[in-house]
């Protein structure tokens, strides 16, 4: 018998198995420590989930006041969003039959279902409010400009797949919210009809019959809408966010991260983490770019010292943590207490009375009870395609990474604010008041309601503004500053309007209160 | 310019052949991918339910009849002139109109339109006034009506 090399494979095992925790750690890490600044910045450029991340960040980009953190908590609350959807998944059934029945267990048989769900009814709801106020902030701050231009546009695509992943969950339960969500989200789709039939074209090109069919698969709201919607909101468009915000973060570090003026004074920066490397100032000759030197044309870090930069690990991962950890107390908060609505089970004979759409549709559903295919194609798809092309229309530099960079932008935006609030305010008030076309000549040629309607108005008053402000202070920014404006007080105004003041039969009413009952 | 960058820059018979056959390629197979998707997306048979069905015969609706049929949506009505259907979904958005019985008129819940009880719109946002269905008799003396032929409003049928 050789005990030698048994008792010593022995004795090696039991080494291993007592050194198992720190080896396993260190192989997942590939790195043994993070203390250092060798080790912290491996842990980010070592890790696929934290090399999102530059190993180090700027200064600028840790002010509270200038992000807001809201970018970071878009992505955090997606991020809930998957997590809390997936464990929704394994109980909801995509059919006309189970889908109510499904949502009433997780709601009252499912252990936790009941918050589960309200959370992410939360969650969906905080996302689209991060999204609009980081679209917001990026605006303000001069983010769009060169090189960040695509970036924004990523992010507009962003805003608008967060919107139809909204609308197409809002639709699943299969209620009578849901029912008539997709009855007149499908009757947009199919509202080219209005212009085609007006022109009697509609038998040969059925532009409108052909959107719906796409998005229905079948003329009826039925089993197959829902199932295509269910296929939407859990497949493409989770998918396609996926993509783009890959692009998106990706976009960052490739364009020099978060936007910073080229003048940041010291006691700007007061505040923000800092240490010892931060102070000290590189000289050009001893910066390295790496493969960047071997290849011609802009860098993204060319001319731009290390200095005023922070490691990553820990100022920025702190940060991020923190905004998950707040926002996560903040929706469980909410999904304890406020419960998600569920309606009666969907009847296709009886609409909801007033059938309001999710809030933030509402802006585009006042614009939509003007004509529907104005209100609900065209004058949407103008203004995201106006938003994704403001870098390309307006490319002055200056004032980028600062609120309201230049002077008086503040001043304009502000003014503008008030303009088109007095505008939106009287146009409300004239339609309700006084009517429309159709009300003093019923006979109207649907073509000149399509063209000329309360919306239309709006949106030629906005081009005026915009083009009014370019022309008097000959400044594309100006101009911009306007636009976003007009575009961002017309949306609360209209938002708020028919979320309040719109109640059965879309009639005005000052309070909900006052609705009839019936 | 060098005949190198000269050359570096044209585009010769070679390039411009092998580039073009590649491009439509790709794009061959990349438009009849988006094709075939966008085929599959759009059904072959609708899964909806019949668009016609039987009311009954005539004596059922006698003169000043307005009965609505709530699961069909379509309002049947007899006057001195004839018999009509009318389609009781708004032509703005697909919701379903009420009938205002002490107004004498059809109202939508959803955005507020407004048609009289021939479904002529008064007060916008619908487009049109509302679809008239075709009602044919059937030779066992039933009346039915076809919700995939619309007539022109006011064409009512001798019954």
């Amino acid at each position: 018998m050789k005990h030698g090399p048994m008792r010593s494979g022995f004795a090696e095992l039991i080494a291993n198995l007592r050194a198992l925790p720190g080896n396993v750690m260190a192989s997942v890490n590939r790195s043994s420590t993070a203390s250092s600044t060798r080790g912290r910045s491996q842990s980010v450029f070592g890790n696929v989930f934290l090399h999102i991340h530059s190993v180090r960040t700027h200064r600028w980009t840790l002010r509270p006041r200038f992000t807001m953190g809201l970018g970071v908590a878009a992505g955090m609350l997606f991020l809930m969003l998957v997590v809390s959807g997936a464990v929704l998944m394994i109980h909801y059934v995509p059919s006309v039959d189970g889908a109510y029945n499904s949502v009433k267990n997780i709601h009252f048989v499912v252990p936790g279902g009941r918050v589960i769900r309200n959370l992410h009814r939360w969650a969906a709801y905080a996302m689209v409010v991060a999204v609009f106020l980081h679209m917001v902030r990026v605006f303000y701050t001069n983010s769009y400009k060169k090189p960040r231009e695509f970036n924004w546009v990523i992010g507009v695509i962003l805003f608008v797949l967060t919107l139809a992943l909204a609308f197409t969950g809002y639709c699943l339960p299969w209620d009578q919210l849901a029912y008539w969500a997709i009855t007149i989200g499908a009757n947009i789709a199919g509202s080219p009809a209005e212009v085609t039939d007006a022109i009697g074209i509609t038998d040969t090109i059925d532009i409108g019959g052909f959107q719906k069919l796409l998005m229905l698969g079948s003329n009826s709201v039925g089993e197959s809408a829902l199932l295509r919607f269910y296929w939407g909101h859990c497949v493409v468009l989770p998918l396609a966010v996926v993509m783009f915000l890959a692009v998106h973060f990706w976009r960052i570090r490739k364009d020099g991260g978060l936007s910073r003026p080229d003048d940041i004074r010291d006691e700007e920066l007061e505040g923000t983490p800092s240490e010892a490397l931060a102070e000290e100032v590189f000289q050009p000759e001893t910066k390295s770019y790496g493969l960047m030197c071997l290849v011609k044309d802009r860098t993204p870090a060319v001319n731009r010292g290390p200095e005023r930069t922070v490691l990553s690990w820990p100022h920025v991962l702190r940060v991020e943590v923190a905004i998950a950890m707040v926002l996560l107390a903040a929706m469980l908060l909410l999904a304890l207490f406020i419960d998600a609505p569920l309606k009666e089970f969907a009847n296709p004979a009886v609409p909801e009375n007033p059938a309001k759409a999710p809030w933030y549709f509402l802006a585009m559903q006042e614009i939509i009870s003007y004509s529907a295919f104005t209100g609900g194609m065209v004058l949407p798809g103008i203004t995201v395609l106006m938003l994704m092309l403001i870098p390309f229309l307006d490319r002055r530099e200056g004032g980028t990474g600062r609120w309201f960079g230049m002077p008086g932008d503040r001043k304009l935006a502000g003014v503008t604010a008030i303009v088109m609030a007095v505008t939106v305010v009287a146009m409300l008030t004239f339609t309700i008041t006084v009517g429309w076309l159709r009300d003093w000549f019923p006979d109207t040629n649907q073509i000149l309601i399509t063209a000329v309607n309360p919306g239309t108005v709006l949106a030629g008053f906005v081009t005026i503004l915009t083009l009014g402000a370019l022309a008097i202070t000959g400044s594309t920014r100006k101009s911009a500053i306007v636009f976003f404006t007009c575009f961002l007080v017309s949306f609360v105004i209209l938002t708020y309007f028919a979320l309040i003041h719109r109640g059965p039969n879309w009639d005005f009413y000052w309070w909900p209160s006052m609705w009839p009952t019936h | 310019m060098t005949e190198q960058e000269s050359k570096d820059q044209k585009c010769d018979r070679r390039t411009f052949m092998t580039g073009g056959g590649w491009l439509t390629a790709l794009l061959g197979a990349v438009g009849m991918a988006g094709l075939g998707s966008v085929a599959g997306l759009k059904p072959r048979v609708l899964p909806d339910p019949s668009a016609q069905f039987k009311i009954g015969p005539p004596q059922d609706f006698p003169v000043g009849t307005v009965k609505v049929f709530e699961e069909e949506k379509v309002t049947i009505c007899r006057d001195s002139e004839g018999m009509y259907a009318i389609s009781l979904v708004c032509t703005h958005l697909g919701c379903i109109v009420t009938y205002n019985d002490s107004e004498q008129r059809f109202d939508c819940p959803c955005h507020g339109s407004k048609f009289t009880m021939l479904g002529k719109v008064t007060k916008a946002p619908a487009p049109r006034s509302l679809d008239w269905f075709k009602i044919s008799t059937l030779p066992s003396g039933q009346l039915m009506v076809d919700r995939s032929i619309t007539i022109p409003l006011g064409t009512k049928v001798a019954v």
